[in-house]
Formats: C-alpha cells, sequence, structure tokens
C-alpha cells in the first residue's frame, strides 16, 4: 500500500516535472527577437515535412471516414423514414468531432513520432550540444519552426479531412444509396452553424495541435539519448498524445456542446 | 586563456571533481589525459557553459563562464569551439554546407565571401574535393576533419576536441594529430586536447594534466611526466594493466566465491 502510494507520488512528480521541462522548453523557442529572414527557409522545410507530407494519410482516412459514415448512418435513419437528413449526420459529425480528433490521432502516429525521432537522434549524435556550443540555440533553431509548423498545419489539415469526410459521404449517399443529391447539400446547409459547429471544429483542432506537437517536441528534446531511450520516447509520443487528445477532446466537448 | 580554480562538480550524489583548478595558457596545446569515466567531457561541457558546476570559477578570456547570463553566454561561445567524439556534423547538410553553418548564422557576409571561406578551411582539413558529399558518405576520419574544419570556420580563439583520436585508423591518426599542431600554430589558437591516446597526446602537448580519483594527479609538460614520482602517473603512462588503479572490478575473494560455487 505504501509503496504503491509512492509511485504514485513520484509518477506524480515526475509528470510535473516533465510540464515544467516542456514548458521552458517552450518558451525558450519561442520568446525573443524573430529573425523572419534567416527563418524562413527553415519554416518553409518544416511546413512541408509536417504539413504536406502528411496530406495523403488525411486525404484517404478522411475520405474512407466520411464514406463509413454515410453507409451506418442511412440505415439507421432509413429505419426513421429520415434519409434526407444524412448531410447534416455526416457533417456535424466530423466537423465537430471526426475531424479535429482523427486528424490529431493521424497527426501524432505520422508526424509526432517522426518529430519526436529526428530530434531525439539529433541529440544522441550530440547534433544539438554542437549546435549550442557554436552560439546557435538549437531551441530557436530546431524547437520553433517544427513547432509552429505542427499548429498551423493541424488545423488545415483537419478542415482538408471534413471537406473529403463530406465528399466520400456524398459518394456513399447520394451517388451509391440513391438519397437525393440536393437534399444532402441543402440539409447540411440549414443544420449547420458556422460558429457553432465549424469555428468550434477549428478551436478544437487548435488546442490538439498545440498539445500533440510540444508533447512530440518535448519527447524528443528530453530523450534519453540511446536508441533504446528514442524508441522509448517515440512510443511515449503517440501514447501520450492520443491519450491527452481524447481526454481533452471530452472536456472541450462539454465546454462547448454540453450546455 | 581559460583558468579553472577550486572547482566541484556532483552529478547526483557522485562527485565527479573535487575543488580541481587547471590553466591553459594562450596559444599552447594542453591536453587532459585520464582512466576513462573521469568525466574528461564533463570538464568540457563546464568549459562551454553547459553545465554547471556546484562551486568554482571557470575564467575565459576574462569572463567567469558559470556567472554569465544566457546571451553573455552566447557571446562567449563565438570565441570558443568543440570538436566532438563523433564529430557530430549535421546529417542533413552537405559538408559545405556544414563548414558554412556557423559562418551563415553569426555573420552577413555575402555568399561568394562564404564560399571562399570554407573552401580554405576544407582546404586546411584536406577535404576541398569531398564539399558536395553528405556526412553518410564519409568515413569516420573523413567526418572528424570535416568536423575540423567546421570548429575553425570561424577562428575561435579556444578549440576543444574531445577524444580526437578515438576510433581513428593510424593513418587518419596521424593526419589529425599533425592538423591540431598546425592549425594551433598558424591560426594561433589555445587548443584543449581531451583523450586517453598517450603517445599522440605526448607528442603534441606544450602541457598535460593527468586527471583522475576527482582531481589532477599530476601535470607538466610531457616530459616532466615522464619523469614523474606518482606511481598512478607512471601506470597510466606506461599503460600498465594493475597498479595503484586495480585491475579487478570491486569483487568479493575469488577463492571463496568458487567455493561457495561448489557447496
Amino acid at each position: 500500500m505504501l509503496n504503491k502510494l509512492q509511485q504514485l507520488g513520484s509518477a506524480t512528480i515526475g509528470t510535473i516535472q516533465g510540464l515544467g521541462r516542456a514548458s521552458l522548453m517552450l518558451f525558450g523557442a519561442l520568446w525573443g527577437r524573430p529573425r523572419p529572414v534567416k527563418s524562413w527557409p527553415l519554416y518553409v522545410k518544416q511546413f512541408y515535412v509536417v504539413g504536406v507530407l502528411s496530406l495523403l494519410i488525411i486525404l484517404v482516412s478522411g475520405l474512407f471516414i466520411g464514406m463509413v459514415l454515410a453507409l451506418q448512418g442511412y440505415t439507421v435513419l432509413a429505419k426513421f423514414g429520415a434519409e434526407q437528413m444524412l448531410g447534416p449526420l455526416v457533417a456535424l459529425s466530423l466537423l465537430r468531432e471526426l475531424g479535429p480528433v482523427v486528424t490529431a490521432l493521424l497527426f501524432a502516429g505520422r508526424a509526432g513520432s517522426a518529430l519526436t525521432a529526428e530530434i531525439g537522434l539529433m541529440k544522441a549524435t550530440e547534433q544539438l550540444s554542437s549546435m549550442e556550443m557554436m552560439a546557435v540555440d538549437p531551441l530557436r533553431r530546431i524547437i520553433a519552426p517544427r513547432f509552429w509548423a505542427g499548429l498551423i498545419c493541424m488545423p488545415l489539415l483537419a478542415l482538408i479531412f471534413n471537406a473529403v469526410g463530406i465528399l466520400g459521404g456524398h459518394l456513399v449517399g447520394v451517388d451509391w444509396l440513391g438519397v437525393d443529391g440536393g437534399g444532402y447539400w441543402s440539409a447540411m446547409q440549414a443544420n449547420v452553424d458556422f460558429y457553432d459547429d465549424i469555428v468550434n471544429g477549428i478551436i478544437k483542432s487548435t488546442v490538439f495541435a498545440f498539445i500533440v506537437t510540444v508533447i512530440a517536441l518535448h519527447k524528443g528534446f528530453d530523450a534519453i539519448p540511446t536508441s533504446e531511450g528514442i524508441s522509448q520516447a517515440t512510443t511515449q509520443t503517440v501514447v501520450t498524445a492520443s491519450l491527452a487528445v481524447l481526454g481533452f477532446d471530452f472536456i472541450l466537448t462539454a465546454v462547448m456542446f454540453g450546455g | 586563456m581559460v583558468d579553472i580554480q577550486n572547482l566541484t562538480f556532483r552529478r547526483g550524489e557522485r562527485v565527479i571533481y573535487d575543488n580541481m583548478s587547471m590553466q591553459f595558457s594562450r596559444g599552447k596545446v594542453t591536453a587532459i589525459m585520464g582512466p576513462s569515466g573521469i568525466g574528461k567531457t564533463t570538464l568540457l561541457r563546464l568549459i562551454g557553459g553547459q553545465l554547471q558546476p556546484d562551486t568554482g570559477t571557470i575564467v575565459f578570456d576574462g569572463e567567469n563562464i558559470p556567472a554569465l547570463k544566457r546571451h553573455e553566454l552566447y557571446q562567449a561561445r563565438k570565441k570558443m569551439s568543440m570538436l566532438f567524439q563523433s564529430g557530430a556534423l549535421f546529417t542533413e547538410m552537405s559538408v559545405f554546407d556544414n563548414v558554412a553553418f556557423p559562418i551563415r548564422e553569426h555573420t552577413r557576409l555575402p555568399e561568394t565571401i562564404i564560399r571562399m571561406m570554407v573552401l580554405m578551411k576544407l582546404e586546411a582539413v584536406g577535404l576541398r574535393g569531398a564539399r558536395d558529399l553528405m556526412p553518410s558518405e564519409l568515413s569516420g576520419g573523413m567526418a572528424r576533419r570535416a568536423a575540423l574544419a567546421r570548429a575553425i570556420a570561424l577562428d575561435p580563439q579556444l578549440i576543444m576536441y574531445d577524444e580526437p583520436f578515438a576510433g581513428q585508423d593510424p593513418i587518419s591518426m596521424g593526419v589529425i594529430v599533425r592538423l591540431i599542431k598546425s592549425l594551433n600554430g598558424a591560426l594561433g589558437m589555445t587548443s584543449i586536447v581531451v583523450s586517453h591516446d598517450v603517445t599522440e597526446v605526448m607528442s603534441i602537448a606544450d602541457y598535460v594534466y593527468i586527471v583522475a580519483e576527482r582531481k589532477v594527479i599530476g601535470h607538466g609538460t610531457p616530459a616532466q611526466l615522464l619523469e614523474h614520482e606518482s606511481p598512478l602517473v607512471q601506470q597510466f603512462l606506461q599503460g600498465q594493466a594493475d597498479g595503484p588503479v586495480p585491475f579487478h572490478f570491486k569483487a568479493a575473494d575469488y577463492a571463496q566465491e568458487l567455493m561457495e560455487m561448489k557447496g
């Protein structure tokens, strides 16, 4: 019993220390005078690596999730003769919930793990140390561009996911199952609210982007510089980021749509 | 150039250095030798301000490194340089871009001048022809020479070599020994070489510190050290397996342990 309590205490202290170190890392990366001219190529590269290279998985997943939603939704709605509500069902599920959450989970697996492994390896091969000794701050040169790339790209990816998902829903609902095409779009237009649904979805997605990116960067920066340490850090990034996204999703949903 | 006074450094409970003092003179090659695992690299990191000592001062070019503020430390680091054991080249850049990295970061020189400077540095280490290769295409010796070219890119006043000879074949070892000596002479730099390769170090160092058991156990010119009376120093310099530093890791009595296994 006492042992368990001790373990719980040490785990809590560990978590709080981790949060502290992550905050310090972020502060060090973002504080100070920006140097747009010198940093521009670094940012462009990270936007490409983090954002553009994640597009394929987002497009394919979005399409399939939209198609499955339409298929599942149709069978239930048809029982009540409410097939014309298929459009709002697909759109609201995606915009409010599945778009931000699934994008965040995919992003954690695709880009988050890559960020952790890359930074962990840079640490293990002393590249970060040597940068520091050359009077170049690795926080500003390595962490900052990756942070902004993650924070900006993920909400954009979520929007693309939603759009492709809605098209996937159309493909199955209208083209295959025979729901009226005009009804699909007009019911969607009537039931989806710009602020309540779209903006709230973007807010969710931005929060998830912050969580996933900071966890990925921190785990890499804090990794034990051995092969085992990096493999652990990469796994932890995916597990911690996914759980954090699901946890925050519940809280945000309760705040946004709960009352 | 660098003056370390009463340095104490602990890692957790473990004392790495206990009240140690050292001086590194300007324009000289000073070597720090000692058995593995006594924290020689740690000393270089302390001088570079990457670690904070518990007590003591580390004065570099008139400034006490541990007391500097972050931006002052970064200013001081522009005057020093370090060659890491692994080379630590940036893997996503070519050799040319690696050497150009510190110049591009800290100066606003036009690209033609940067190109000229980089080629001069690469010529000095004999790798002008390898400028377009990626670090993964270099041999261990070449990678270290490329890293050396990067380390001298901005003509630092102080350069610290972390185990520059470790894992090198005799030819590249000879090349690096010659480079350290000639760069020190040609550029007027102060060099600190951390190593346990006795012959190589003794051939290039002007002054040698031998560190063991958390402190300096002997120092002097290579000739003075060879005459040193300490048995520990002699054991280290002559590479004897047993002596004041025991061959065996601490263990229970051998005969007794064998008897217990039998019983």
